[in-house]
């Protein structure tokens, strides 16, 4: 025992691994081109599409899967994806399993930031609005075919060159009851529920997992919702998703998620006692309106929050655009505020005007 | 595809088993039972053994009597049984019983005791220690991990080895000695070309044989952990760590 073992040195070691974990793409018309990352249950590379010329991002399952239902998720993703065309979600191209026996899907490679590190660089708040305005326009899209993402996050978020942001990362999206088997043939399955009602992901195993009423946990905790965080998987629904835009925004805001703590645990167990810090208690220079967008969006009781992506988009442009909005009522002070920020420059040749007369009547008179 | 429940690889490496070697090692049937232990020995002799002589500073002497000596009482005292796979990694729980017997045998100093008559297992302490020289020692810091990363270690470098057996068995020489020269040889790392150009063949047919060879290195590493681990859930676990995904 042990004669024809061979030593392997670190350095050899080190390139094994990598090795062992790269997509075997032979016959295949992608050409390798390297790791962009590691998730969950894939990783995902950078590769050339020969026939098309153009580069693309390949995700491949990474971690054995003896049962197939990690394979089986993974191309239930791929087939979610292909059927929410939108501008602000990642596209996919291609789908199926590789000589190695590993299932994969090819999307659109984005090249630009993730949505954290986009917020390392100085933006104006009206630009972060904006952004965060595409990313609703996204989930809103996607609510509206019965889907709720269940992970959104800046990690899940890409800034294109452009400005464009786009949602990705569906890995553990639950399809709603009433939407289940709808949809184009050969899509998303009948009975698909996402990353399963009752199944843990493999990202709740690694991170994000605390066994808790109902059910697993599936999301990150500082951007999930507090039914989330309890594991009470019968009340996830679009207004889930609408708490973690909610979170999504006082990240926007305050360039921090709205809970922080030593261990996973700990931020699980802030999230479902609540209630989410409001924007101001970080930050008093928010306006009071966007305060208020961001508590109503990641209010404790669902019902309390906004019904739709929509609404609460809506909601930001109109803060935007300086007109009255859903989570603000305003009194008296608020509405001359708004009026005097909204109409500056007439508000300002009025006061100029006054101040003339004024002087005019003062040297007049002496 | 080797066949998993097949006469056991021409190197000699590791006796693979269709089921877990963990629940094979307390099947009611012996021969299974031990081809099971064979299996553990065999993936984990040398992390024991270099976690002694590094962590515990021993002696070569001493590191080979106390190796022998605690597979040889997991053997008879059954050491592994209370293993409970949905409480955590084996990984983990052998690490702690060894320590727990090293700790032992410290006090009780019996190196009689420790191997007494009992039949040695053929393990090669020569080739460990010429690898710790090659390696040299871990850093203070990285000492703790040292078990860890000579179980990774010796994962693939059994997987190596089924390899180079199974090319043998399959007629793929030529296989093999691509993989071996671009993927186990140190730097500079051929290109393809040279690669081509040394063994006769059309680059398309390296790089070919290269992918058919890593394809079934893949294979048969993830083989040898799962034999060595006892549910799925630690399976998927140690495979995201051995794969690089995870810290341990």
């Amino acid at each position: 025992m042990g004669s024809a073992v061979s030593f392997l040195g670190d350095g050899v070691l080190r390139h094994l691994r990598d090795v062992v974990d790269l997509p075997d793409l032979t016959g295949t018309k992608y050409r390798l081109l390297g790791r962009l990352g590691r998730g969950g249950m894939g990783a995902v590379h950078r590769v050339e599409d020969r026939e098309l010329g153009r580069e693309a991002a390949l995700k491949v399952l990474g971690v054995p899967d003896e049962s197939g239902e990690l394979s089986a998720r993974l191309l239930a993703e791929a087939r979610l994806i292909a059927q929410l065309e939108h501008p602000n979600i990642i596209p996919i191209h291609d789908a199926g399993t590789l000589p190695d026996g590993r299932v994969f899907y090819v999307m659109k490679l984005v090249r630009g930031e993730r949505l954290d590190e986009w917020m390392r660089h100085p933006a104006p708040r009206a630009a972060r609005l904006r952004v965060f305005q595409r990313i609703c326009a996204a989930v809103a899209f996607a609510h509206a075919r019965g889907i709720v993402h269940r992970d959104l996050k800046p990690e899940n978020v890409m800034i294109g060159p452009f400005g464009e942001a786009l949602v990705m990362d569906w890995g553990v999206a639950k399809i709603l009851g009433a939407a289940r088997g709808q949809g184009p043939p050969g899509t998303v399955p009948p009975g698909f529920a996402g990353a399963g009602d009752e199944a843990a992901t493999l990202d709740a195993m690694r991170d994000r997992r605390a066994p808790t009423g109902h059910g697993a946990v599936i999301g990150t905790p500082a951007y999930m919702a507090p039914e989330q965080a309890r594991g009470e998987i019968d009340r996830i629904d679009q207004r889930t998703d609408v708490y973690a835009l909610g979170a999504l925004l006082y990240f926007l805001l305050c360039g921090r998620p709205p809970f922080e703590g030593e261990s996973v645990a700990a931020v699980i167990r802030a999230v479902a006692e609540g209630p989410a810090p409001a924007p101001r208690a970080a930050d008093p220079g928010i306006p009071r309106p966007l305060d208020a967008v961001c508590t109503k969006a990641m209010s404790p009781l669902s019902d309390a929050r906004y019904a739709s992506a929509e609404e609460m988009s809506s909601d930001v442009d109109g803060y935007l655009d300086g007109q009255p909005i859903l989570a603000y009522p305003e009194n008296a002070i608020d509405r001359v505020a708004r009026f005097v920020v909204r109409n500056r420059a007439l508000v300002l040749l009025v006061l100029a005007y006054l101040i003339m007369r004024v002087l005019v009547l003062v040297f007049a008179g002496r | 595809m080797s066949n998993p429940s097949g006469p056991r690889p021409a190197g000699g490496g590791f006796p693979t088993t269709r089921v877990s070697a963990l629940v094979g090692a307390r099947s009611g049937n012996a021969e299974e039972r031990s081809r099971s232990f064979d299996a553990l020995v065999a993936a984990y002799w040398k992390p024991v053994y270099k976690h002694i002589r590094l962590r515990w500073s021993r002696t070569p002497e001493d590191a080979q009597d106390l190796t022998q000596g605690f597979f040889l009482r997991a053997m008879q005292k059954d050491f592994f049984a209370p293993y409970d796979a949905a409480k955590g990694r084996f990984r983990t729980f052998l690490r702690v019983c060894l320590d727990g017997y090293l700790a032992n045998e410290h006090k009780a100093a019996g190196r009689i005791k420790r191997g007494g008559d009992a039949v040695l297992l053929p393990l090669e302490f020569e080739a460990a220690d010429g690898e710790i020289r090659q390696r040299g020692i871990p850093e203070p810091a990285a000492m703790d991990r040292c078990f860890d990363d000579e179980w990774v270690r010796s994962l693939f470098s059994l997987a190596v080895d089924a390899l180079k057996a199974e090319c043998a068995a399959r007629g793929k020489e030529a296989h093999f000695q691509i993989f071996e020269a671009h993927d186990l040889d140190p730097d500079p790392r051929p290109s393809y070309a040279d690669l081509a150009a040394r063994f006769g063949l059309p680059v398309t047919t390296v790089t070919n044989h290269l992918s058919w060879a890593r394809r079934e290195f893949r294979r048969l590493v993830l083989e040898t952990l799962r034999s060595v681990t006892g549910s799925e859930d630690e399976f998927r676990r140690e495979a995201r760590f051995l794969l690089g995904w995870d810290p341990p």
